[in-house]
């Protein structure tokens, strides 16, 4: 998948998780978590969702690759 | 005959207003089945009835606000004998009897068949996101097919909708006029529910606190085996070792699990933990899931997404909110080291636990780091004494060193 389909897809399950956030606000390096207020429940549903949409297997070990935007691309381009 | 009543849905509750009804007179209705929505300071909830039997008569009407313990419908209960103002045979709507019972109005028994449930206002999920987009526009979400994440219909084809023209769905016959606020909450109403409770818990309630710090190292590895083979939607998070141990522990200090009332204290049926939940936008409520110490670890964690997710969403059931025996609070990684909680009337007890940070601990005489978590207790002290909660303190603490038996 292209980076850029892949920034869709993340930021589309961001907003099902935090639906009064303006994601357009969103920057490359921002904490998710701390961003837009997501607890331990949202972030595994956030990676959930990931793995669903892309097939990735995205191990526990590597959450905190997951943590920006920019991350998420970055690892996810590479799977 | 039943009188089917506005049940109280915490301590808080004054009254309801009926929003939709999911059942109308002549339907079957059966223990635990969802029969009407209503709105609350704390959302919209979904009503169950715990009877078996027919809807004779709906009393209240969509719109009505109705007060605690007043009368909702009418139902007439499995077993009892038609009454003469039964609906008559050549009526096409289903009339499912019971186990057929001769009656004054010489109706034909009716085959005792499977009867199909109550209509249930759509189930179709939608995204948070789309909801709210959806209401602004007018447009039905649940009319649209779902391309979101498991089939759900996402923000991006209720914009899809719009920009193909979609009319705006047909106004629901509601009497009264409002929509039912599913997706978002009256966030004044709520505050003003947690301020009566709250008040209430702290000019009634005499409460003692205690904590204990626990040592997280074995259940966080052995999560983490668990976790490591698994794939996203089947892992689990530490919450649900916390709540399993507490349910257990609960069994052996059953003082801790119950209400006071009426100047005596009522052992709880069975432990149903009440999960603090904090809404986005600043809501916050505590449903249950019952009986927490008879169930597996995954099935506990997929029971607590689910609460999780419904409770953001508006779809908790009135049973979630009247039933729990004691409250968990967890604020989570970003949350404070400890927190000590305010007893949720007419609970007796609220355990907290803070964050799991590594510390210094101490084992066999040498400081080592240690995944630390601090767990408090606050209880009421008309029920328990210090002894009792240090007790149930210490089997919580003991069953987290051996999560494998959880």
């Amino acid at each position: 998948m292209t980076d850029t389909e892949i920034r869709k897809i993340a930021l589309e399950i961001l907003s099902g998780i935090a639906p009064e956030a303006d994601l357009s606000l969103l920057a490359e390096d921002d904490e998710l978590r701390e961003v837009l207020d997501l607890d331990s429940m949202d972030f595994l549903n956030f990676i959930a969702a990931l793995h669903n949409a892309t097939g990735a297997a995205i191990p526990e070990m590597d959450y905190r690759k997951l943590f920006t935007l920019k991350g998420v691309v970055a690892y996810l381009t590479k799977a | 005959m039943i009188d089917f009543l506005m049940p109280s849905m915490g301590a808080d509750m004054e009254s309801g207003r009926v929003a939709e009804w999911l059942v109308k007179p002549g339907d079957a209705v059966h223990k635990g089945d969802i029969i009407a929505v209503v709105e609350t300071q704390k959302g919209a909830i979904d009503v169950e009835i715990f009877e078996e039997g027919t809807v004779a008569e709906l009393r209240a009407k969509e719109g009505d606000t109705v007060p605690v313990g007043g009368v909702l419908a009418i139902i007439q209960a499995a077993g009892e004998p038609q009454a003469v103002a039964a609906p008559p045979a050549s009526t096409p709507a289903p009339v499912p009897a019971p186990a057929p019972i001769p009656s004054p109005a010489s109706l034909p028994p009716a085959p005792v068949e499977p009867v199909a449930p109550p209509a249930q206002s759509g189930r179709v999920k939608v995204s948070p996101a789309a909801r709210r987009l959806a209401a602004e526009l007018g447009i039905d979400p649940e009319q649209l097919t779902g391309t979101g994440v498991d089939g759900a219909v996402s923000f991006a084809d209720v914009e899809l909708a719009r920009a193909s023209g979609a009319r705006p769905a047909p106004p629901k016959p509601v009497a009264g006029g409002a929509p039912i606020h599913r997706g978002g909450f009256d966030l004044a109403g709520m505050r003003l529910a947690i301020a009566a409770a709250m008040s209430r818990s702290k000019r009634e309630i005499p409460h003692y606190y205690l904590s204990t710090t626990v040592d997280m190292a074995a259940s966080l590895a052995w999560l983490a085996t668990y976790n490591e083979t698994r794939p996203p939607d089947e892992r689990m998070l530490p919450a649900v070792l916390m709540m399993k141990a507490t349910a257990l522990a609960l069994r052996k200090m059953p003082q801790l699990n119950g209400f006071w009332q009426g100047d005596s204290f009522h052992p709880g049926k069975g432990v149903h933990i009440g999960w603090a939940i904090s809404l986005r936008g600043g809501g916050l409520v505590a449903p249950a899931i019952h009986d927490v110490d008879a169930i597996s670890l995954p099935d506990l964690m997929a029971k607590l997404r689910d609460l999780v997710a419904r409770a953001r969403s508006g779809g908790l059931r009135s049973s979630e909110l009247m039933d729990p025996t004691v409250t968990i609070t967890s604020l989570g990684e970003r949350g404070a080291d400890s927190v000590i909680g305010v007893i949720y009337p007419p609970q007796v007890a609220i355990l907290g636990f803070g964050r799991i940070s590594e510390r210094p601990w101490v084992v066999d005489g040498q400081v080592v780091a240690r995944p630390l978590a601090e767990l408090s207790l606050a209880a009421d002290h008309r029920a328990s004494d210090g002894h009792a909660g240090g007790l149930l303190l210490s089997a919580i603490e003991q069953l987290l060193q051996e999560p494998e038996t959880l």
